[in-house]
């Protein structure tokens, strides 16, 4: 069959597919729409957390970042992970004890404070928004791609599917569509990384293969043979450490504390029925995670392995040892189209040559050779998962089933992100503070417009992306691990942090992270505003601004703490609030008020 | 026991273990992925370099452990203190 064929029919089933699932799962309730009725399967839960979690980033572009990166890649694998231990043992279980439906209203409740929840919305939707956006793009870019249409009519497609079952179902409708998502992401991730490591060692499962001996007769271990083969072109060796250690720690950190902080994630665990569910939830939703995870390395270092061979068909140096420009395989051809992949004849010999120009030593010798610079003046990281099936030359449905998982994983989290920003749209602003007599009824019909509004604010944000959108890791993260997440967690393990700490901790872990990005990334984004230059020899003790949300993190701690000591200890009933979220017993299902 | 007492003996349990998985989570990550991955990467298992190996596969198995042993460890608490759910 055609692949185009193959493609129709897979994104077309799928889509049949969510939208079967949204008018079974429709929302008739707030507490359907806010925590999907709360009576969730803990399993299915991890399920759904996991699709919710693993985003257009996570499918498309983090093996490219390793194949690029190589160990120093590491701190995405780490930090996306390990975040989830600190949100299963530091904030899960209370705050689905606490039972309500969103993260600012335990802020506001626990501080006592309408001020403290309002900075916690505050920092909800930019994080939320800022997110949301790299998903409608990712949307349009796959549409793009493999559909061959305009990018704003993939966008337009993309929330029209997204707007069906998120205003019908809210997180009912969310929740059962992401368990099916998570299935077809996840099968289409693993389906060609078993085909591309039996090709190469013979071992189906990718886990392992990254660590086996290759089949080619050659004897060596697949990461040994990839540090040769891109030593031997000047490239730094894939397996070593480069940069700065701090860096390195802190950024692993930040991404860690973030993960735990951000809002989308923490809600779906005010679905479960339990405390000891959210707890079982949490080591679930990290297993799912972990079979995309654990997979990455072997597809990043594959890839890699992959795309050096075809161009470098020998030993280096050999002029007959580069792949002759005309005889370039069909994948190469089909995405020089996108403009992702660009190739230069710069020394005018008919064959490409790949390689570090940069680095002055292997330059040199490259002279000698009668090159004139490298070949591939562009390879976009993102195409590594996307074009890894047609450079190992899969058949046709599983390329069509790449289509079908990137569209699934940027659908599912764009989907939990909208449900975190109309949640605390309608709950925490609008019930919160401008009509708290608002009815049952009121309150469900506000949801679903919030959810309307904010499918269209991300779309008209996807297509027209400003500044501020390709900072998910700094941004995003940053804002979750400076503010969000040292704010809970002193909720629930400080019982001494009053109102007045909480909101300068918060405040000064917001600003001095958001100063810190602004100072080398331009104010507000701004192109040109910028006051330091953004590289390691400029950043305060070469610490970059994706990292420093772990700094800002201890700020806002320490400015808590030493706050709260001077001011006065919080009310009698606040501190008892604090002991009874402690205990698991008595945690009904989650409600209003 | 109160049920004060109690609660207070519960919530210094929950910390004690809470602390040694952390000690755990920062050992692999931190440690064995991080601030000591060139040492480690001195030592090979299969065709893996072990500091690499922590960086990229082995902290995440142990993560998932780590949440698995503290679902089991915690659901014994809530027993022994009896705090669990209905």
């Amino acid at each position: 069959m055609e692949l185009q064929t193959w493609i129709y029919l897979a994104v077309g089933g799928t889509f049949l597919l969510y939208m079967g699932i949204a008018i079974w799962a429709r929302a008739s309730t707030t507490k359907d729409f806010y925590v999907a009725g709360g009576g969730v399967n803990p399993i299915a839960n991890g399920m759904a957390t996991a699709a919710d979690w693993m985003s257009a980033a996570s499918f498309i572009s983090m093996a490219g970042l390793i194949a690029f990166l190589g160990y120093n890649a590491s701190a995405y694998l780490m930090g996306w992970t390990g975040g989830y231990v600190l949100l299963a043992l530091l904030l899960a279980p209370y705050l689905r004890k606490f039972g309500k439906f969103t993260v600012p209203e335990f802020i506001g409740d626990r501080f006592y404070s309408q001020t403290a929840r309002m900075v916690a919305v505050l920092c909800l939707i930019v994080a939320s928004i800022t997110y949301v956006i790299g998903q409608m793009k990712g949307v349009g870019v796959a549409f793009g791609r493999f559909l061959e249409v305009e990018f704003e009519t993939g966008v337009m497609v993309g929330m029209g599917i997204v707007f069906f079952y998120a205003v019908l179902g809210g997180m009912k409708g969310i929740t059962y569509t992401q368990i099916a998502q998570y299935c077809v992401l996840i099968f289409a991730y693993t389906v060609p990384a078993i085909f591309i490591s039996l090709q190469l060692t013979g071992n189906p499962l990718p886990q392992l293969g990254l660590g086996s001996t290759l089949s080619d007769g050659s004897g060596m271990a697949v990461l040994d043979k990839l540090d040769k083969i891109v030593t031997d072109l000047g490239f730094a060796k894939y397996t070593d450490p480069s940069g700065s250690k701090l860096n390195m720690f802190l950024l692993t950190a930040s991404l860690m504390i973030g993960t735990a902080g951000l809002p989308h994630v923490i809600i779906r665990f005010f679905t479960v029925p339990k405390v000891s569910d959210a707890r079982k939830s949490a080591g679930w939703a990290l297993v799912f995670i972990a079979i995309l995870y654990t997979t990455a390395p072997a597809v990043g270092a594959m890839a890699r392995m992959n795309l050096m061979d075809t161009i470098q068909t020998g030993p280096v140096g050999d002029p007959t040892a580069n792949l002759v420009a005309a005889e370039r395989p069909q994948w190469m051809k089909n995405w020089e189209k996108t403009g992702l992949l660009k190739y230069e004849d710069k020394n005018g010999d008919g064959r490409i040559q790949y390689y570090n120009d940069k680095n002055p030593e292997f330059a040199a010798k490259a002279e000698a050779f009668g090159w004139a610079g490298n070949e591939m003046v562009k390879v976009d990281r993102d195409i590594m998962v996307l074009a890894n099936p047609e450079i190992a030359r899969l058949p046709n449905w599983v390329i069509a089933l790449v289509a079908a998982g990137g569209l699934a994983a940027a659908l599912s989290t764009a989907a939990g992100l909208l449900l975190a920003i109309s949640s605390s749209i309608s709950h925490d602003l609008l019930k919160g503070v401008f009509r708290p007599d608002i009815s049952e009824k009121g309150e469900l019909m506000a949801g679903r417009i919030a959810m309307a509004g904010a499918i269209l604010v991300a779309g008209y944000l996807g297509m027209n992306p400003p500044g501020f959108a390709a900072q998910v890791v700094a941004l995003a993260f940053g804002l979750a691990a400076s503010s969000i997440f040292p704010a809970l967690m002193m909720g629930i393990f400080s019982k001494r942090v009053n109102n007045v700490g909480a909101i300068c901790g918060m405040l000064a872990g917001l600003l001095s992270t958001l100063i810190y990005i602004f100072i080398f990334k331009g104010w507000f984004f701004i192109p040109e505003t910028n006051w330091l230059p953004n590289n390691a020899d400029a950043w305060l003790l070469g610490i970059a601004p994706e990292s420093f949300g772990a700094v800002g993190a201890l700020i806002n701690f320490t400015t808590a703490f030493l706050v709260s000591r001077v001011t006065a200890e919080p009310p009698e009933h606040i501190q008892a609030l604090v002991e009874s979220i402690r205990v698991p017993r008595g945690a009904g299902v989650a409600s209003a008020h | 026991m109160t049920e004060k007492e109690r609660g207070d003996a519960y919530w210094k349990a929950n910390l004690r273990l809470v602390s040694m998985l952390l000690a755990v989570w920062f050992v692999v990550s931190y440690g064995c992925g991080i601030l000591f991955v060139e040492a480690l990467n001195t030592i090979s298992i299969g065709g893996l370099k072990l500091g690499f190996f922590f960086a990229q596969q082995g902290s995440i198995y142990v993560f998932v452990v780590l949440i698995f042993v503290y679902v089991h460890q915690m659901n014994k608490l809530d027993r022994k203190f009896d705090v669990h759910e209905e």
